[in-house]
């Protein structure tokens, strides 16, 4: 037999935990904590996913290539969701210079003459 | 090397060299679900923080004791399933047939709570986008918005349950005919791998769609 058997008591044990800490998310949700509620919220469900992969999945006793290509996958999502919010959370961080907001307004592309608005197309 | 042990294949050397085989298998589809699913979660992440009050009154406008009942339904299917490994490992024919059924029933409970109470009620109430989109108050396109990303991740989601009960459906039919042995049940061990993922993305779905909208 390959595989390591777990033993119902702890199956029951982590079923019993992720059922509470649904009804503890679910009743947080309630409660006025502002910006805490969505801190509470992803944590605990942090937490049954850890459970859930742990002991449903058998992580904790697998190899430890499983985890690689666990932490692998999450280390490429943090890569997309750190990414894609520090471009978008940072565009407004530096102020247009003045002297570019004068060319903005003035140069708007039906100002720019022929000339100029062809230069570096090629012929 | 030769064996003569019929659940091993001639490419592996042991029993535990393609037990680690599948699984590895596995959790390399998972990875790239995990990406899969990623899109749709940063741009959800992305779009709540440009448009935060529509999303957090779309989110109001679910019904979290359903959300809350169809969790507990799915972690109850993740248990079965678990139990379904666990009896495969020992070799009990009977309890494998049983947990999975039970899995399967529970999973089906889950879609069918899903269509019958949730996006038949939000299609009539007119919060279906692009369907029947009926609502005029404020900031009714960006409530929109939050429903395209609620009807798109829960559909999603709501799809892989169904491959998922495909996948139970053939599991139980292959237990039926006496296929796995306490040597040989990486199907059952993958597939519940496969079961337990779609659980967790709803674990995470949960608190995205229905709480963290502020309910107080």
């Amino acid at each position: 037999m390959s595989g390591h058997v777990v033993s119902k008591k702890l199956y029951f044990l982590v079923f019993a935990a992720l059922i509470a800490f649904t009804g503890l998310t679910t009743g947080v949700a309630f409660v006025n904590l502002g910006k805490w509620n969505t801190v509470v919220a992803l944590a605990i469900a942090v937490s049954k996913a850890s459970l859930v992969v742990l002991f449903f999945m058998h992580l904790r006793w697998s190899s430890g290539l499983m985890r690689m290509v666990l932490v692998a996958a999450f280390v490429w999502f943090a890569i997309l969701v750190a990414l894609t919010l520090s471009d978008e959370f940072t565009r407004q961080w530096t102020p247009v210079p003045s002297s570019w907001e004068a060319q903005i307004l003035t140069n708007r592309p039906a100002a720019i003459p022929e000339s100029n608005r062809n230069a570096g197309r090629g012929s | 090397m030769h064996s003569s042990n019929a659940a091993l294949a001639e490419q592996f050397d042991d029993l535990q060299q393609q037990h680690e085989a599948s699984s590895l298998g596995m959790w390399i589809f998972l990875a790239t679900e995990i990406m899969f699913f990623g899109g749709l979660f940063t741009a959800y992440i992305l779009f709540r923080n440009f448009y935060l009050p529509a999303f957090e009154a779309g989110s109001r406008l679910l019904d979290v004791r359903i959300g809350a009942f169809n969790t507990a339904v799915l972690l109850c299917s993740s248990l079965t399933m678990a139990l379904a490994v666990r009896a495969a490992q020992l070799g009990k024919k009977g309890a494998l047939i049983t947990f999975l059924l039970l899995t399967l029933l529970l999973g089906l409970t889950f879609v069918g709570v899903k269509l019958a109470f949730e996006w038949r009620h939000d299609y009539l109430e007119g919060f279906a986008p692009g369907v029947n989109w009926t609502f005029n108050g404020p900031d009714s396109r960006h409530l929109e918005l939050f429903f395209c990303f609620y009807f798109f991740l829960t559909g999603i989601h709501a799809l892989h349950m169904v491959i998922g009960v495909g996948i139970l459906t053939v599991l139980i039919i292959m237990a039926g005919r006496g296929r796995y042995s306490p040597e040989r049940y990486n199907p059952v061990e993958v597939s519940g791998l496969y079961w337990h993922f779609v659980d967790i993305v709803w674990i995470f779905l949960f608190p995205l769609l229905y709480l963290i909208g502020g309910r107080y």
